[in-house]
């Protein structure tokens, strides 16, 4: 009997240190800490060449469902929806397939945000939190199904006309040459 | 009238040979195999107990952080999910398990006056499914994915877009294991009183125990699947983009609210009933008589089982009802005052005309009278809708609930452990240290309550975590921080009785208390065979009423695990019947339920593959053992002699 | 947390007005006034009830007390018996008869309560937001509707309307001062009447659980003499003022040029977006962040840099802002009455 409950005790203490990344919550993201991006990032002349390095940031956004809820709710709020529908595009190119103009890494995507891109996408620096931008991008990803199904957001309550990024099927982004690249 | 001490005609060797048909496997793994009545309701009560404290622990942190204005020790996520857990443990960990599996496992085959409960597999299944739904809260807690919508997690905050991740979903799925888990153990429960009870036990002359036991299963039976239901739509919601709660393409979040408090209003009677059973039986025993009104009492009992389903809008009236659907659930909701009411007027005039000895168990009873009234009577202003209109979701329908479930099942609980316990463990506890748990509990619980009721009236909504000086709470809270040390301290005094007892506390003998049912005609604590000779019984209080030469039940075999099934109504003999004996397969099929059950969490997959395991283990489960040959010897033939 | 001092504050009066009164039990209004009637009158029943039941259970047990040790034989009384059927029965039927007078008086007090509505009500549209409120009176037409956001300006003694909606999660209008409560529930949208019959501010919260910040979803409501109300309506349908010092210019293009055009209305100039409270008149509320802060430059400046720390998990971003910029956008901010 009482090894049963030391058994126990041990297992539930390691689970205490271990905790879920996926349910980790950052409220009050440290304001000096993504000032990171900011520089414009110089890289081959074809799009999408030697895709930036995404630091650290980028990981603790994609693995939080909080965060790449959020991303979500921010998608919505700040109306990227106005030009990228909720995915399939319009004004602008579409956002759920596996092209991506400019990489698909989180940074890509992030100094997408950021930066502007040519042909209407605007410039949300000083605009968007670095941190909301990371958010962001953490959502645009798992709209092609890039993220975890357990981290991907599920269904929203609002009118949607495309089912939840949850059970969006992964699709491999398409490299320069249009093939599939090697899932990371 | 003398209480006769129960007639052993002992046979040579009978008490060796049960006790070997009987026995339970020992060892690490024949823990696993136990299939009786007494240790799997010792389990559950030794496991609700521990999530008890467990779910006190949470309540302490939430008094410490709201001890003084906006103090920042617990921050809006962890006491989200500190008040959720705290919630969610107290009613689905404990309170359910405690009271009506526990308690109701443990005494309801001895006051039937028969050897096991009915599906003996079916109960100890519903331990382990119980404790895998307990442990899968908690692990969630600990992992960051604790639930944070509440113990009721209204849509749409605990749906799919306000509540990322998995916290809703471990939710959702711990009520799935503990309400079947709760459905196991009342089929087992229904089925035992029905059938199992000694002859002579009619309808009317079972006990006020067995009674409230039997209408407490069968809301379980009622209730439950609506709470199953809704939880599996939310998890649908959540999983499989269902659209049941998204109010923007025609679901409905107030759809959400009617499952639940269809359920959520018998649950809270699911836990007063067994109390009332308690109370019932206590008051008989320390007034020396037969309960007063055991008529009224059972119709009451019967009634507030029905009523019971008939007051759930009373937890939506501020939601914007029509004002027909506000007055009806108003009236019903002031109507199930009644009976309530009839069981404390005959608890009243059973002391009343009796003969008070106010031991340790009847004085936890009257710490029950003067609490659970007070939250009985502000229940009486909350069923009011223009005041349920002020106080609802304010700290004054927490010092109501409090008062009734403390009041209501904890004083009762209390005093049903000091009363079998002595059954239990075969030695009497400390009745000084017991007197000190009781005072310091009852101050304890009355200045942190109380005190709510004023905090409620002077505008403290619930589930704040923090709060601003100006509003002046602060005196209040912190007179209700402070209360919750003397009861923590209460608790320890139980505690430490309980062991120091269990290792030095005078022996119990069979029957400490004089009591009348039939649990008091066994050694404490009982074998595992529980009677030596099968009981008949006379009356209302078997051992009271047990006449000097009381017949036995003769013919039930003794080298198989065999139970007389009697008649429903009139508890004649009908038929012997073989239960099986202890088993691995209800542990390995709870092991198979729960992969599937957790699984779906991750992947409606979940259910489809880990169906393939539970089907296994059912089919090891429900192999046809066939009957045990039968003796070379002629069986002998049903006997029963009683006296009408 | 922010710390502020209160010593300035209660100098400028505005400790004076926060918290607006709160308890049920200083109903400033008709709605109030008859629930808290219905109160005392079920408290005083139950009051009796209670003591007469405690009196009842303690002379059972002096009466029939025995400290004996042992159990003692089991006894009957059957004369006793038949006195208590005739106890029993009798305090039941009174207590038939009590609840049925509760159930009628407070049946009485619900059509009282619902009652008090008007064909001319003030309007006053409602929406819940995760974690402040939006307040809108509408009118047929457009450019007379007033947007504001935390604060409800109503007149003395006139039947008020307010529309319910959310956009969110489930919350709940509660002023326990004015009247009971009523849940503001996403896809559904009822009307809830209320009277004030005293000048004064009167504080509520959101009264049911919806999310992180559900502890500081206050509001105010703020009830005023007819004319009082009609200045400040009028006040409120103004664009903001055009600033004209270099300070306030630089704060407007502070505002303009950072986070805060993301999320925040100020009527006259390009900000538009309507996620977070309308900030045109920011400058004539008592309190920010939904009943917080007070509306002060040091409250409101440490509100804009991190929210976060304030109200951890609410939707407004930290903003690091070089402090002269800081600065200006405060003077800005404060001329927006």
């Amino acid at each position: 009997m009482r090894n049963r409950v030391s058994i126990a005790m041990t297992i539930l203490l390691l689970l205490s240190i271990t905790s879920c990344k996926r349910e980790e919550r950052q409220l009050r993201p440290d304001p000096n800490a993504s000032q990171t991006l900011n520089t414009v990032q110089v890289s081959g002349l074809n799009p999408g060449a030697n895709s930036i390095s995404s630091p650290p940031p980028a990981g603790q956004y994609e693995e939080s469902a909080y965060a790449v809820s959020q991303g979500k709710t921010l998608y919505n709020q700040y109306n990227c929806v106005g030009c990228h529908a909720n995915g399939g595009g319009g004004i602008g190119p579409p956002l759920m397939d596996n092209n991506w103009i400019y990489g698909s890494e989180p940074g890509n995507v992030f100094a997408t945000i950021m930066q502007g891109r040519p042909n209407g996408m605007p410039s949300f620096r000083n605009r968007i939190p670095e941190y909301q931008a990371w958010e962001i991008a953490a959502y645009v990803r798992s709209m092609s199904g890039l993220l975890p199904k357990d981290v991907a957001p599920s269904r929203s309550d609002q009118l949607y006309v495309k089912p939840a990024e949850q059970s969006m099927p992964y699709q491999a982004p398409a490299g320069v040459t249009g093939e599939p690249e090697e899932k990371k | 009238m003398a209480i006769s001490e129960p007639v052993v005609v002992p046979q040579s060797g009978a008490a060796d040979r049960l006790a070997r048909t009987w026995a339970q496997p020992r060892g690490f793994w024949g823990w696993f195999q136990n299939v009786h009545h007494t240790a799997i309701g010792v389990r559950f009560m030794v496991t609700s107990f521990i999530f008890f404290l467990l779910g006190g622990v949470l309540a302490a942190m939430m008094r410490w952080q709201l001890v003084r204005p906006e103090h920042n020790a617990i921050g809006p996520d962890l006491y989200n999910q500190l008040f959720t857990v705290h919630g969610s443990t107290m009613i689905f960990l404990f309170a359910v398990p405690m009271m009506f599996q526990g308690f109701g496992v443990y005494v309801v085959p001895h006051m039937c006056g028969t050897r096991n409960i009915a599906f003996p597999r079916l109960n100890a299944f519903s331990y382990y499914i119980y404790v895998v739904g307990a442990l899968l809260l908690w692990v969630g807690l600990f992992l960051k994915t604790g639930a944070d919508a509440g113990w009721f997690a209204y849509v749409p905050l605990s749906g799919p877009e306000f509540t990322p991740g998995k916290r809703s979903d471990f939710w959702a799925q711990m009520i799935t294991f503990t309400e079947v888990s709760a459905l196991g153990v009342a089929i087992c429960i229904t089925t035992t009183i029905l059938r199992y009870r000694a002859p002579g036990m009619t309808l009317n002359r079972m006990p006020i125990l067995l009674w409230e036991k039997l209408v407490t299963s069968i809301m379980v039976i009622f209730a439950m699947p609506s709470v199953m239901v809704v939880s599996s739509m939310l998890l649908m919601d959540r999983t499989i983009n269902t659209q049941f709660f998204n109010p923007s393409v025609g679901g409905d979040v107030l759809l959400y609210q009617h499952l639940f408090w269809f359920f959520g209003h018998p649950e809270v009677y699911i836990i007063f009933l067994p109390a009332t059973a308690i109370v019932s039986t206590v008051v008989a025993v320390f007034a020396r008589r037969h309960i007063f009104g055991y008529v009224p009492i059972v119709t009451s009992v019967v009634a507030t089982g029905f009523l019971g389903f008939s007051v759930w809008v009373h937890h939506m009236f501020a939601t914007g009802l029509p004002q027909m659907s506000a007055s009806f659930f108003t009236a019903a909701s002031l109507m199930i005052v009644i009976p309530t009411a009839v069981q404390f007027y005959c608890w009243m005039a059973t002391i009343w005309h009796g003969r008070l000895q106010l031991k340790l168990p009847m004085l936890w009873i009257f710490g029950f009278f003067f609490v659970f009234l007070i939250g009985g009577l502000s229940g009486v202003m909350l069923a009011s809708v223009p005041l349920d209109w002020q106080v609802h979701d304010t700290f004054f329908v927490v010092a109501h609930f409090h008062y009734v479930l403390i009041g209501g099942a904890l004083f009762p609980m209390f005093g049903g452990m000091y009363f079998w316990i002595p059954k239990i463990t075969g030695r009497m506890m400390n009745d000084r240290l017991g007197k000190i748990h009781f005072w310091l509990f009852f101050v304890g619980f009355n200045l942190t309550f109380f005190t709510m009721h004023f905090l409620g009236l002077h505008g403290m909504p619930r589930r704040v975590y923090t709060y601003t000086p100006e509003m002046r709470w602060g005196a209040l809270n912190l007179l209700a921080t402070i209360g919750v040390v003397f009861m923590t301290a209460g608790i320890l005094v139980f505690i430490a009785n309980f062991f120091q007892s269990k290792a030095t506390g005078r022996f119990a003998g069979p029957n400490p208390w004089g009591a009348g049912s039939l649990e008091w005609a066994t050694p404490s604590p009982p074998p595992h065979y529980n009677f030596l000779e099968l009981p008949t019984v006379n009356g209302r209080e078997a051992l009271w009423e047990a006449e000097p030469n009381q017949p036995i039940v003769g013919g039930v075999r003794e080298d198989i695990p065999e139970v007389l099934v009697t008649n429903t109504l009139d508890s004649e003999p009908e038929y012997r019947d073989e239960l099986p004996g202890p088993s691995i397969w209800p542990f390995l099929t709870a092991i198979a339920v729960s992969i599937a059950f957790i699984w779906s969490i991750f992947s409606p997959w979940g259910i489809a593959y880990g169906a393939i395991p539970v089907v296994i283990t059912l089919i090891g489960w429900l192999w046809p053992r066939g009957h045990s040959p039968s003796p070379r010897v002629p069986e002998p033939a049903l006997e029963a002699r009683w006296i009408r | 947390m922010i710390g502020f001092s209160r010593v300035p504050l209660l100098a400028a009066g505005v400790f004076a007005s926060y918290p607006g009164d709160h308890s049920i039990l200083h109903p400033a209004g008709p709605q109030a006034s008859n629930i808290e009637w219905l109160y005392w009158v079920i408290f005083w029943i139950v009051f009796v009830v209670y003591v007469v039941v405690v009196l009842g259970f303690m002379r059972a047990g002096a009466r029939t007390y025995t400290s004996a040790d042992e159990m003692l034989p089991i006894m009957k009384d059957e004369a006793g018996d038949r006195r208590a059927s005739w106890a029993v029965g009798s305090a039941i039927t009174i207590t038939v008869l009590t609840l049925f007078a509760v159930l009628v008086m407070s049946e009485i007090t619900g059509k009282k309560v619902e009652g008090e509505t008007s064909k001319n009500p003030v309007t006053i549209q409602v929406i819940g937001h995760q974690w402040w409120w939006e307040v809108i009176y509408p009118d047929p037409q457009a450019d007379q509707t007033v947007t504001t956001a935390n604060e409800i300006h109503v007149p003395v003694g006139k039947r008020v309307v307010i529309l319910t909606n959310s956009a969110d999660v489930i919350h709940s209008f509660w002023a326990p001062s004015i009247n009971g409560k009523r849940d503001l529930l996403p896809g559904y949208s009822s009307a809830f009447w209320l009277q004030i019959d005293q000048p004064g501010v009167y504080h509520g919260q959101c009264a049911e659980f919806c999310g992180l910040q559900h502890a500081h979803m206050g509001f105010s409501i703020v009830a005023e003499r007819e004319d009082a109300f009609s200045q400040w309506k009028a006040q409120q349908l103004k664009p903001a003022q055009d600033p004209t010092e270099l300070v306030t210019v630089h704060g407007r293009d502070v505002f303009l040029t950072h986070a805060c055009v993301m999320c925040h209305t100020i009527r006259g100039t390009d900000a538009g977006s309507r996620l977070g409270p309308d900030l045109t008149h920011i400058a004539s509320r008592q309190m920010i962040a939904a009943e917080t802060l007070p509306n002060t430059p040091g409250a409101l400046a440490g509100w804009i840099v991190d929210p976060q720390r304030i109200k951890p998990g609410n939707r407004m971003s930290p903003n690091p802002l070089q402090p002269d910029d800081l600065q200006a956008l405060i003077t800005y901010l404060q001329t927006l009455k």
